[in-house]
């Protein structure tokens, strides 16, 4: 009940690929495509993914939206496959599907039978390359996405609140848009927009297959070589690094209010290191950090303002660092009815300010370190997990060997390196504090 | 779920994915063969499915008759409050000790509270599974529900109840549940009003303990690595001292009542939220699994279903829509919803309404049941793959009372479903005349009553 959902890194700068996480397997097709499988002979079953290493941050100024509108139109039609009939022929082969798109990758996948796994592998290369669009398509799935956009967005103060306050982190960085696009520019995007992005950035040397379930390496290796190792690469599909952030020297506040708010909520996000930008080798410890100031019940943040003070109904962080740019360290809290949200923002700044003077303890340490080397083994529980874990981190720069080797970087994090850690990342001239209240803040 | 939450934070997806939804739970590996019952020294029942290959534990437990519909009027809301407090402080250790306990051994316990059930999961290394049973039987046995966590969880409760009186999903779902059911037990929300939250005393807490939590409502699955002789010792753990019965609630069968047509709420949004339903089929009707295969092909299969295709596919009327069948203890519901622009509300409604009235009249051609089956058949063993997934199971194979040789026998049984099931189910279900609905908005040319 009082138990919050924590963020889980799973990044170290080094490691050595012994006995890993997921023991995956991994290769390289001679066009460039990167291969991995990860056995779990559970079940006859599997989970086929393509993923590509680009998304939001990746569309051109003025077409926000378009990594995640093209991906809707990935389901429309090939020269081999009729318009709509994608999903259809999964299904109707026992299997399920879907996409998602994030800041940094575009992801489509399949759940099927271990001995459908060919049939899937061939749809997904066909589309790889072979999309045919035509101008209904565009303006009918251009109103899903509006509605979808609606539906997670614009339907609660919260979503658009949640998206000024991301837009507001970054001063030129692309992280700073919307996955799904703003409006005005979603009702823009034209069939043209979505070719070009499909045609500039879909090809196999931009691309990783994962596969999870009932299969090896060996089993997979002629299949992936016969169906994606026929498709040539495209030397022209480099993804550009993405703009520089540049330095943050101004603390930021965002406030807004609204009547369809029932209660006060208090959160600041600062930029953090992630595996692909700043300290790589501070990603582990942040871990412990967001572990021991807002990981639950026996964490600092809800003990203090929650449980001791009373001040608060819920207390917390989160730390995202899986990204190509900046990664973010987030704290939350929903002041209790009878108090004010400056007595939460000065409780939470004094727990910071402490951890930074006085360190943390063996224990705390110690109990971090449990539960993230416990996520490990709980993750191996489900087959898709450990497929996007890896899609996730290779897409954001991360090797199959330091992702195996994750539980060893854990081991070896200590209490210093959690205070550095702490030290580097709370300067509040790199965060945004939002207040999203009922009524007129101060 | 730390993992998973990690890495879809930010993401968009094609689909909603609807979770928990529906009843009708799938059953990946376990087959027929593999399922053990095992009994403990004191009696306490479980059925088990060994996994070796990861060094965990996974346990699902149901106790029955002791959800929402367990609460007293002034009190709704009270086995709701309870679960949240049972891995708060028991026996010896107050509420920080008990979670840190926990912590300390990463074991994963926690309870909820839904309409007909109480519920409590446990995941644990298997290193430390005797350590993890025990504390689950003295969550269970020896709650403590001092002053200071059952004043914190209570707050916490109340602000979930004013947040969720102005989220437009939460606001239809309330309304719908009041609307069909009036003042019985299923008519009131799981987690109560900010009255009656307010009115729940340690007393009642304890009450609902000793009178709820007993071994005769009982249900358990395990999958895990675990042989059967050590899971008896950590059975008894668990659950050897936990009252033999409960008290009877003496509620009978219910239905939804008169009410029906569409309620519309105004709520300051661009977008209208709808909750449409019928009185559908309990899990024991001879017509449950032919229901089950005509909603999947209305509303049930995704990207398949006929719904989807009318009114996103052709019309791009909404991001998701979808219908489920959702058997209750004491009835049956056929439940849907959508969320489209509010301009177009009216259109997405009618195009909702005369898909489901085609569909009622003509019902499938042999093409689309067969796809359909296909799906159903080859997705059932998909839709389990964890061993967590799995003890749910093992408790859905007891409650609804299927057989261990149920996994075996499912797919005959949705292979048996004619055309002419389908129809008929159909005609039973889907009474257009009849069906409830709730739309939370402004939408556009649309009234209650209509």
């Amino acid at each position: 009940m009082a138990a919050l959902l924590l963020p889980l890194l799973l990044i170290m700068p080094t490691g050595r690929a012994a006995a890993g996480l997921f023991n995956a397997e991994s290769f390289t097709l001679d066009n460039g495509m990167e291969v991995v499988v990860i056995p779990d002979h559970r079940a006859p079953v599997v989970v086929h993914m393509v993923w590509y290493r680009l998304g939001a941050a990746d569309e051109p100024v003025g077409r926000s939206g378009v990594a995640h509108f093209l991906e809707h139109l990935l389901f429309k039609g090939t020269d081999k496959i009729a318009p709509g009939d994608f999903s259809k022929i999964v299904a109707a082969n026992g299997g399920r599907d879907n996409a998602f798109t994030s800041l940094d990758y575009t992801a489509y996948f399949q759940v099927i039978a271990r001995d459908r796994l060919e049939l899937v592998m061939g749809m997904e290369a066909d589309r790889m390359v072979n999309l045919r669009l035509d101008e209904n398509d565009v303006v009918t799935e251009r109103d899903v996405v509006l509605e979808e956009r609606r539906q997670r967005t614009d339907s609660t103060p919260a979503g658009q609140f949640g998206e000024q306050v991301r837009a507001a982190l970054f001063l030129q960085h692309p992280y700073g848009r919307p996955v799904i696009g703003w409006q005005e520019e979603i009702e823009k995007l034209s069939l043209e927009d979505a070719m070009a992005f499909y045609r500039r950035y879909y090809a196999p040397n931009n691309a990783i297959l994962i596969v999870a379930g009932d299969v090896t390496a060996a089993d997979l290796k002629p299949l992936a070589d016969k169906y994606y190792g026929s498709i040539p690469a495209n030397p022209d599909t480099a993804v550009e690094a993405l703009p520089q952030e540049p330095p943050h020297r101004a603390a930021r506040r965002v406030l807004n209010s609204d009547p369809r708010v029932a209660v006060t909520s208090w959160q600041r996000q600062y930029l953090a290191d992630s595996v692909g930008w700043g300290e790589s080798a501070r990603t582990a410890p942040l871990d412990f950090l967001s572990e021991i100031l807002g990981g639950g019940g026996t964490s600092r943040l809800y003990r203090a303002l929650v449980v001791d003070q009373g001040i608060a109904v819920s207390a917390g962080a989160w730390y995202s660092g899986v990204s190509r740019g900046p990664g973010n360290f987030g704290l939350y809290a929903t002041p209790a009815p009878d108090s004010d949200v400056q007595a939460v923002e000065a409780a939470i700044d004094a727990a910071l300010a402490d951890i930074i003077a006085n360190g943390v303890t063996e224990a705390e340490l110690e109990r971090a370190r449990t539960g993230l080397l416990a996520d490990a083994i709980y993750a191996r529980d489900s087959l898709s997990t450990g497929a996007r874990i890896f899609g996730n981190a290779l897409t954001a720069g991360v090797t199959v060997g330091q992702v195996e080797s994750w539980p060893d970087r854990v081991r070896e994090v200590t209490a210093e390196d959690v205070v550095e850690a702490a030290r580097a990342v709370f300067r509040i001239e790199r965060s945004v504090t939002a207040i999203l209240s009922p009524e007129e803040t101060s | 779920m730390s993992f998973l939450w990690a890495i879809l934070r930010g993401n968009t997806f094609r689909a909603a994915l609807v979770a928990g939804l529906t009843m009708s739970i799938g059953q990946a590996r376990a087959q027929s063969g593999d399922i053990i019952e095992v009994v403990s020294d004191r009696g306490v029942v479980a059925w088990l499915k060994q996994e070796p290959s990861i060094p965990m534990i996974a346990v699902s437990a149901i106790w029955r008759q002791a959800g929402s519909v367990s609460d007293p009027s002034a009190l709704a809301g009270r086995a709701n409050m309870v679960s949240g407090l049972l891995d708060e402080g028991s026996g010896d250790l107050d509420s920080q000790g008990f979670q840190q306990r926990l912590d300390d051994l990463a074991v994963r316990l926690s309870f909820d509270a839904g309409r007909d059930s109480f519920s409590m999961s446990l995941q644990t290394l298997t290193a430390n599974a005797s350590e993890a049973f025990r504390l689950a039987g003295q969550a269970l046995t020896a709650p403590r529900f001092d002053a200071e966590p059952v004043e914190r969880i209570r707050r916490q409760i109340l602000t979930g109840i004013a947040r969720s009186a102005q989220d437009p999903n939460a606001i239809a779902g309330r309304l719908f549940s009041a609307l069909a059911y009036g003042d019985d037990p299923y008519g009131r929300p799981v987690e109560g009003t900010l009255e009656s939250v307010a009115a729940i005393g340690p007393d009642d807490l304890r009450d609902f303990v000793a009178q709820r939590l007993a071994r005769n409502s009982l249900i358990i699955g395990v999958v895990g690595d675990v042989s059967p002789d050590a899971l008896k010792g950590l059975l008894d753990a668990a659950f050897g001292d936990l009252p033999e019965w409960s008290v009877p609630l003496g509620l009978g069968d219910v239905s939804m009542g008169a009410a029906r047509g569409l309620t519309v709420t105004d709520y300051p949004t661009s977008q209208t939220s709808f909750l449409f339903g019928l009185p559908g089929l309990k899990r024991d009707d001879p017509d449950y699994d032919a229901a089950r295969v005509m909603n999947h092909m209305l509303g049930g299969g995704g990207f398949t279903s006929l719904l989807t295709e009318e009114v996103r596919e052709k019309r791009g009327l909404t991001y998701g829509i979808f219908s489920y069948m959702r058997p209750q203890d004491r009835d049956g519901l056929w439940l849907g919803g959508l969320s489209t622009s509010n301009d177009r509300a009216a259109e997405a409604w009618e195009v909702l309404r005369q898909t489901i009235r085609d569909y009622a009249e003509t019902g499938p051609d042999a093409q689309r049941l067969a796809d359909a089956k296909a799906n159903m058949n080859g997705a059932f063993p998909l839709r389990l793959t964890s061993n967590e997934g799995i003890a749910g199971l093992l408790v859905a194979l007891q409650r609804y009372d299927l057989g261990k040789d149920y996994v075996a026998r499912r797919p005959e049984l949705i292979n048996a479903v004619t055309i002419a099931d389908v129809k008929r189910v159909a005609l039973r279900i889907l009474d257009l005349d009849g069906m409830l609905a709730v739309a939370v908005g402004q939408p556009v040319g649309l009234t209650t009553g209509q």
